[in-house]
């Protein structure tokens, strides 16, 4: 039965090519902006580590003053120096890393190659282990390290490649500014986005290529890069010192479950309160404890033109989706002679209900087809923006189900209207009119 | 021309004079919106730096190793540069607009420093900004040699203190409104007061075009940075940009061997790769009512042939009765009119509600009301001309289809 609704599809369409033709444009714009916006969207919202971002959680204090303090308000996104090795020293958490970003020069021990600039994230040991980052050779240095100022590198596999042609570069040195620093780890392939632990220093793009612990950075005052927020009245000649009232150290733990939530918390308010007692904190405690997806969510990661985007590209399809129901029923009403003979050979409503159902979907799985054609070609588009998201937009498994599931849900959705009053129309009538 | 036999005729295609009207109120809708957020996006894009986007080069170098006398390092490297020949003006800014940093300071007008403030970029220069930007001063005076001090100085000093200070307009007008700012005094960089000597025409911060309202006042200190802290921006003719870029470059590995280029740029292509996003967004938007519009033309077309062959014995009938061809032109004009008026209606609603959303979601203003005639005049212009091909093939039907319909 299906085989020949579809043979009298087929037909119908071929005897309406222009209508046909339009349906099929429409319904394939439709959903060809609508697929290419929301897998931007899909892989921009995507976890970006997957089964542990829910367990890993920055920590927010509130250092600021009194004078410009309001109750509840949003105390400050990164923590001074003093908290942060404080809350290191402390390790109230299973797994926790301070850490900042910087831009530093690098010369390999190749010296017919020119020097390069890479980023550099200055953090504790427990970073690598804290965020799960794969090693191909070596592996993190020890908290004993970060205490002895190790002259001690991590570097990404892509620098590996660029400053050492690949391979096993254990042991191997590299000056960064002016110091001689060992290699002790190589990673693996290894790219976060977003980059969610400090979205001031590149949301979508390349994440670093090379870690060093932070108080090595700090003894050979490296350069740092990122937001840093100061306050107070009083000249601040050494903003990075670590009393300086100044908050640009990112600082994120990991928690397994809500009761270790609830502990850390508590404990982050009674530092809080001791801080106040020793007149640091001139606020009462205002702590925050957001994870992964909730942080990201806070702030907003995904850009607002994306999302707008998002909402155009839904409107377009609505649009679209009423021009076809539109085009469809014209198609229906303007067959009604044929509809009234199959009715008066005895076809039931049903029998003519499901034959335009069938039609419907036949336009919709033409659409959707001619749709993902025009998201490929969109998402080809997004990948030549100057976003920093754009090489990562790319059609996934999931999302091209999902676009031939939509397109044959819009259609199926665009087909009832019209099959029905197909399955409406008289057989006594239609004759009588010939 | 009478509407009621217009409206018994719609009266028995309601599903699909329904969707015709449905269709033209939600382009409607989007079309006014994405009207009103191309006209922001490219008011965003036009909005004057105040500095002479296209006569700016920029070049910045980093040293590789902690260099001993980075202030001394960048008086020989301006040397050269003045030297380049071209370049008519230059100077040492600490952060230019468009650039990636951005620096700012609470600024007061009270020494108390509970006092409420107001969020300053601020921008570090050295000797030769005014003429190297192109700013206009439009108070008071430039900064005078004995005011300019290295930054380096500055931050071992003891108080950190600065004597001048030029703002923007944008920061007069919000700090003194009314009064004079040239003589006034601001808290914030130091413990002491810093006065203010002169006010610039314009100046945008970094990161011009936020939604934040704190985004658009600027100052400038004459403070000295070195190559570390700051970036060379060179004046010259439009024409030269290029080849004096190119000397620049060669002249400062000359001057100091060892150091790497950090940025080489033409200002204009700064500006231009900060709104990449926001012209791609117009380009989009563009797009999508060019999209939208010829889809429900289409759709018209669609409907509005399918209504001519449907009725071709009533159209036979009436020009066998003596309507002339005029009149049933007319008549499809005027049925598209209907539908496309009470789509627009609907649509204007519509265009208000999603400009309440967009409101609360991405802090846009509110649709100005101008908007939605502009709005309604696409989409009539757009229903008669979609209607006006089939109405004609209607027109064109000779009196004796009556009686072979």
């Amino acid at each position: 039965m299906f085989a020949y609704y579809l043979d009298l599809a087929l037909r119908s369409c071929r005897a309406n090519p222009v209508l046909t033709g339009l349906m099929v444009l429409a319904l394939g714009l439709g959903i060809g902006a609508s697929m290419t916006t929301l897998t931007v969207y899909h892989v921009l919202s995507a976890d970006p580590l997957p089964g542990q971002s829910q367990h890993l959680y920055q920590v927010q204090l509130d250092p600021g003053q009194l004078a410009y303090y309001r109750p509840g308000a949003e105390p400050e996104e990164q923590l001074t120096r003093f908290d942060a090795q404080a809350l290191l020293a402390e390790a109230q958490a299973p797994q926790q890393a301070m850490m900042t970003g910087g831009q530093v020069i690098l010369q390999g021990p190749d010296e017919q190659l020119e020097p390069r600039s890479s980023d550099v994230r200055y953090t504790s040991a427990d970073f690598f282990a804290l965020f799960g980052l794969p090693f191909q050779y070596g592996g993190p240095w020890s908290a004993a390290d970060d205490a002895a100022h190790a002259r001690q590198v991590v570097i990404s596999r892509e620098l590996n490649e660029a400053m050492f042609g690949g391979g096993n570069s254990i042991g191997k040195t590299l000056r960064v500014q002016d110091t001689e620093m060992r290699v002790v780890g190589v990673l693996g392939a290894w790219r976060l986005t977003p980059h969610f632990y400090d979205l001031n220093t590149g949301d979508y793009g390349q994440t670093e290529g090379l870690y060093l612990p932070f108080s090595t950075s700090r003894e050979l005052e490296l350069p740092r890069s990122g937001t840093m927020n100061c306050w107070g009245n009083e000249h601040i000649p050494d903003a990075t010192a670590p009393n300086a009232p100044c908050v640009w150290i990112q600082y994120w733990v990991r928690l397994p479950d809500a009761g270790a939530v609830q502990r850390y918390r508590d404990y982050l308010n009674a530092y809080s309160e001791r801080q106040r007692g020793a007149g640091r904190f001139e606020r009462p405690p205002n702590v925050r404890l957001r994870n992964v997806p909730e942080w990201q969510a806070f702030k907003q990661v995904v850009p607002g033109d994306v999302r707008l985007q998002l909402w155009l590209a839904l409107g377009f399809l609505v649009v679209c989706l009423t021009n076809t129901v539109g085009l469809l029923l014209a198609k229906c009403l303007r067959g009604a002679p044929q509809i009234g003979v199959r009715r008066a050979l005895g076809a039931s409503r049903k029998a003519i209900f499901l034959q335009h159902l069938v039609e419907a979907l036949a336009i919709g799985l033409a659409g959707g087809l001619l749709g993902l054609l025009l998201a490929w070609l969109g998402l080809l588009g997004v990948r030549h923006n100057p976003a920093s998201y754009a090489e990562l937009a790319r059609l996934d498994l999931p999302m091209l189900a999902a676009t031939l599931a939509v397109s044959l849900l819009a259609s199926l959705a665009a087909g009832l209207l019209p099959a029905w009053r197909a399955a409406q129309v008289a057989p006594a009538l239609q004759l009588k009119s010939q | 021309m009478d509407l009621l036999p217009i409206l018994a005729t719609l009266k028995r295609h309601k599903t699909a004079a329904g969707l015709i009207v449905l269709q033209v109120a939600l382009t409607c809708a989007i079309v006014c919106n994405a009207l009103f957020l191309i006209s922001q996006r490219l008011e965003r894009i036009n909005e004057p730096s105040g500095l002479v986007d296209d006569e700016l080069v920029v070049v910045s170098v980093v040293g590789v190793g902690p260099s001993q006398n980075a202030d001394a390092q960048t008086r020989t490297d301006l040397q050269a540069l003045r030297a380049v020949p071209g370049v008519q003006q230059l100077s040492v800014i600490n952060q230019l607009p468009f650039g990636r940093s951005f620096s700012m300071s609470t600024m007061r007008t009270q020494a108390d420093r509970n006092a409420p403030g107001v969020g300053v970029a601020s921008y570090n220069a050295s000797e030769g900004w005014l003429q190297a930007l192109g700013l206009r001063l439009v108070a008071g005076r430039d900064f005078e040699a004995s005011e300019y001090l290295d930054n380096s100085a500055l931050e071992q000093s003891e108080t950190g203190k600065v004597t001048a200070l030029v703002i923007n307009k944008a920061l007069a007008e919000r700090l003194f409104p009314g009064a004079d700012a040239v003589g006034q005094t601001l808290y914030g960089i130091s413990d002491e007061p810093t006065r203010i000597v002169g006010v610039v025409e314009r100046l945008v911060t970094p990161h011009p075009g936020g939604s934040d309202d704190m985004n658009v006042y600027s100052m400038l200190l004459p403070v000295r940075e070195s190559f570390r802290g700051g970036a060379y921006v060179l004046r010259t003719e439009p024409g030269r940009r290029e080849a004096v870029l190119k000397a620049a470059i060669a002249a400062l590995d000359q001057t100091g061997p060892g150091r790497i280029l950090r940025q080489q740029q033409l200002f204009s292509e700064m500006r231009s790769a900060y709104y990449a996003q926001d012209r791609n967004m117009v380009h989009l938007l563009v797009g999508v009512c060019l999209a939208l519009m010829v889809v429900t033309a289409f759709g018209i077309v669609g409907l509005a042939s399918f209504w001519v062959q449907q009725r071709t014995r009533m159209i036979g009938t009436r020009r066998a009765l003596g309507a002339t061809r005029g009149q049933i032109l007319r008549y499809f004009q005027a049925e598209n009119l209907l539908l496309s008026g009470l789509g627009i209606a609907l649509g204007m609603a519509a265009a208000y509600g999603i400009s309440l959303l967009l409101m609360r979601n991405y802090e846009m203003p509110r649709l100005p009301w101008s908007y939605l005639p502009v709005g309604a005049l696409v989409l009539c212009a757009l229903g008669q001309l979609a209607v006006l091909a089939p109405a004609r093939r209607a027109a064109a039907l000779p009196p004796v289809a009556a009686l072979r319909g």
